[in-house]
């Protein structure tokens, strides 16, 4: 990714189209675009581990779980600031995250993918062994809920802030040494790349974001946690918005975060196959879809853009 | 002794034999040649030093620090650095951005700007500065090969492994690569070892040639020397070179990976 003039007016544009939408908005539609925010930061974060570093991993609802009973259990039993909750949601997911990226090393392509899959299908299982700390099956509600509007403002800022962290960490030597892993282990361990610190670190880093996105994820649902809200469909969820978004790239995430954060929603209200049941079939249609006509997400639907671009003055060149 | 010495080293994959009591030594600021028929276990030996395989028995001395404990990826940062047989790139990267995890190991406490101006550098030494931006995929087969010489370069090494750096070059370019390494030890000051099947370059360049043959060495000394021994002549020659590969299934299977 070039910092580019392009790239950078894009971002302007986008924060300021962001920052002026909740006066747009009705609540239920600010609760909506809070929501996208959620599974951007999600998505984001999938995209390090996932896009960068090429592991893996359908069990990213797990980490929004136990961000999300972090913020709703802290702010149960010490009411907790809220957004001191989400950092702490952050924090607790990251060593988590590594503690999962270490056996997660020595596995690979769909081995880690069953292993996380694994993950994803067990934890919301905790809170019904654990029922007098984690509440069971009733969840744990939260002292303060918030309103739409404030979980807007949260959850695009911290939107926007991990995303300036993502390219930061991402723009350099690291981001070079992730991608390096993804695309050749020897060559990469030949360069002096460490794998099992590079490997861990985007286990740990992206799982801290999932942790983010499960705190807000919780507050979205009226501070009620509840093992429902995180079951494999959200792993799942999140695994569609990262491969919409296209791998590996930072710009696609908001195209995938939007994906699945309102196409369930648009599709409940197409006449016939709509209603109840029928959201399911077309959101899954429009997947198959979306992965036919954009195979590369939307990320590689831009770079080809760029391509076309590109190949236009080149070739009046000599 | 010299900058690396390969003492006694054993190796097997199930019953074969890779490795049978190698042992080879290569001078500071020399070229040594590494040739011998194919599954003779040169790239054994380069995937031996570079820590990819462990040793059974022996040791592998690098400026007379055993590497028997040094993980893979601090072998560069010791100063050992090699290119791959069938070229081990970073397809999805640019030739630039290739370059630049070559410098991974130094490259903590750098600015981008400066890593970016030297990688150029690197990529202008080796002549294929004009692709830098491009990825590092579908480019000829002779260009990627130098794109792994500049990534194997960036890391200023001390030792240079090449593993057979003239495949898919025409007799011209294989010409200019043999100028190329010598160029390498003069100006640089680097100890290269190369392992090649193209015989005049390796008697061109090299200071010192090794023979491998089934895991052994049969032949050390200069290149004029090596060429007259009989032994070398017998493998080369006399033996049936289809039975020597499919007898090493394992070691060319390691050549590869």
């Amino acid at each position: 990714m070039k910092p580019s003039a392009v790239g950078l007016a894009t971002t302007v544009v986008a924060g300021a189209v962001l920052a002026l939408l909740p006066f747009a908005l009705s609540s239920y539609h600010q609760g909506l675009a809070a929501q996208v925010g959620v599974y951007f930061i999600a998505i984001l974060g999938l995209n390090i581990l996932t896009g960068y570093s090429g592991q893996i991993s359908i069990g990213h609802g797990a980490f929004m779980a136990i961000g999300g009973y972090t913020t709703a259990i802290m702010s149960r039993d010490h009411r907790t600031n809220l957004i001191l909750t989400m950092l702490m949601a952050l924090a607790i997911c990251f060593v988590l995250g590594l503690v999962v990226g270490l056996p997660a090393l020595r596995l690979s392509g769909v081995y880690l993918a069953l292993a996380t899959f694994a993950l994803a299908v067990s934890v919301p299982q905790l809170p019904l062994k654990f029922s007098t700390f984690l509440g069971g099956s009733n969840g744990v509600q939260s002292a303060e809920t918030v309103t739409h509007r404030w979980l807007y403002g949260a959850s695009w800022t911290a939107a926007a802030i991990l995303f300036v962290l993502a390219w930061l960490l991402l723009r350099g030597r690291t981001g070079r040494a992730f991608r390096a892993i993804r695309d050749s282990e020897i060559a990469a361990t030949s360069s002096g790349v460490r794998l099992p610190i590079y490997k861990t670190l985007a286990f740990g880093v992206s799982a801290a974001y999932a942790g983010v996105a499960g705190s807000l994820y919780v507050l979205g649902t009226n501070g009620f946690a509840q093992p429902n809200e995180f079951g494999v469909l959200l792993s799942l969820q999140i695994l569609v918005g990262a491969a919409v978004a296209g791998l590996g790239s930072l710009w696609g995430v908001l195209a995938g975060a939007a994906f699945v954060g309102l196409l369930p929603t648009i599709s409940k209200d197409v006449p016939l196959v709509g209603s109840a049941h029928g959201q399911d079939v077309v959101f899954g249609l429009i997947v198959v879809l979306v992965m036919l006509l954009l195979p590369q997400g939307f990320a590689g639907f831009l770079a080809r853009l760029a391509r076309l671009r590109a190949a236009r003055p080149a070739s009046d060149r000599p | 002794m010299g900058l690396l010495s390969i003492e006694n080293a054993r190796l097997r994959f199930g019953g074969i034999v890779a490795l049978d009591d190698v042992s080879l030594d290569v001078a500071e600021g020399t070229i040594a040649g590494l040739i011998g028929p194919n599954g003779a276990g040169k790239t054994t030996a380069f995937n031996v030093i570079t820590r990819l395989y462990r040793l059974e028995s022996g040791d592998v001395v690098f400026d007379g620090r055993s590497l028997r404990r040094t993980p893979p990826s601090r072998v560069v940062q010791l100063g050992i650095a090699r290119t791959f047989q069938n070229v081990e790139l970073f397809p999805t990267m640019t030739v630039l951005e290739n370059v630049l995890v070559g410098a991974h190991a130094h490259a903590r406490f750098r600015r981008e700007s400066d890593l970016r101006r030297s990688a150029l550098e690197t990529l202008e030494y080796v002549g294929i500065e004009r692709y830098a931006h491009r990825p590092a995929t579908g480019l000829p087969f002779g260009t990627l090969k130098r794109v792994e010489l500049a990534r194997a370069l960036a890391a200023s090494p001390r030792l240079l492994l090449l593993d057979e750096p003239a495949g898919g070059l025409n007799h011209e370019e294989v010409q200019e690569l043999g100028a190329f390494i010598r160029r390498l030890r003069d100006e640089l000051r680097l100890t290269v070892l190369l392992v090649e099947h193209h015989m005049n370059l390796v008697m061109q360049v090299s200071d010192h040639v090794h023979v491998l043959n089934f895991g052994r060495v049969i032949a050390s000394g200069p290149p004029a020397e090596v060429q007259r021994n009989p032994k070398v002549i017998e493998a080369y020659l006399g033996g049936d070179l289809s039975s020597a590969e499919s007898a090493h299934p394992v070691s060319s299977a390691g050549e590869t990976a």
